[in-house]
């Protein structure tokens, strides 16, 4: 599974979005498209077990999290892969 | 702009400076499965240690207990995104725990503020927040309303 695939996997188990996260692009903001601050905090500790890292606190800005590609970035920033 | 009011022969009057709200409205089903997904991981990195020990986190243990306690630590989070609200991060996302629901031993609650969060309610001259938390069976909400020693520009 590709890293995009595994985002994209997190996102549809805790993103709560109102939209199929097939229906996403990479730039799709995610708060618009319906993921809750809460909803967002699940997502971060889902990526946190699909990728065996932890975020740094640096790293906790809800840009991280806004969408495909951003947290793409902040994954391979973390993970250095 | 919001301002501060004082009450004057019935009525309310300016007396400078202005206040700020901030609502959010959370799903417990959305809080047990975090807690049953994640456990102390998602404990931990939300709530204070306070916020834990208040909410029952560490007696609950059937299914009741834990829907009581997760209606408790959703209204607690919606506070905490109110609280978001009324400081108005742009870009930063405060820890979470750096905003306290410190519940008093008449079982009101009040809003600490610790590390960033503090310093932002300082830098936008917020001298007092204060809270309301309410639940039902489904959804939990909160209600903050910051005070602001002086008057706010450029908010149209």
């Amino acid at each position: 599974m590709t890293a995009d695939e595994t985002i994209r996997q997190v996102l549809a188990e805790h993103g709560r979005l109102a939209v199929p996260v097939e229906s996403l692009d990479e730039g799709t903001d995610l708060f618009g498209a319906g993921m809750t601050s809460h909803a967002s905090v699940n997502v971060m500790l889902a990526l946190e077990d699909a990728f065996d890292f932890e975020f740094s606190e640096k790293m906790l800005r809800k840009s991280t999290f806004e969408s495909i590609a951003a947290i793409r970035a902040g994954v391979l920033e973390m993970t250095g892969s | 702009m919001c301002r501060r009011w004082s009450r004057r022969g019935g009525g309310f009057v300016s007396a400078g400076g202005t206040l700020r709200v901030g609502m959010d409205l959370v799903s417990i089903d959305e809080v047990v499965d975090s807690v049953s997904r994640f456990g102390d991981r998602y404990l931990e990195r939300v709530y204070t240690p306070h916020e834990i020990d208040s909410c029952g986190c560490r007696t609950s243990g059937s299914a009741h207990t834990d829907r009581v306690v997760a209606q408790s630590l959703a209204a607690r989070f919606a506070a905490k995104e109110a609280v978001m609200k009324v400081l108005r991060p742009v870009e930063v996302q405060l820890d979470w725990r750096s905003i306290e629901i410190h519940q008093m031993a008449g079982g009101w609650c009040q809003i600490r503020l610790s590390g960033q969060a503090a310093a932002m309610a300082a830098e936008s001259g917020i001298d007092e927040l204060t809270v309301s938390l309410t639940h039902e069976a489904s959804v939990a909400g909160a209600v903050v309303v910051g005070r602001c020693e002086t008057s706010e520009q450029g908010d149209g």
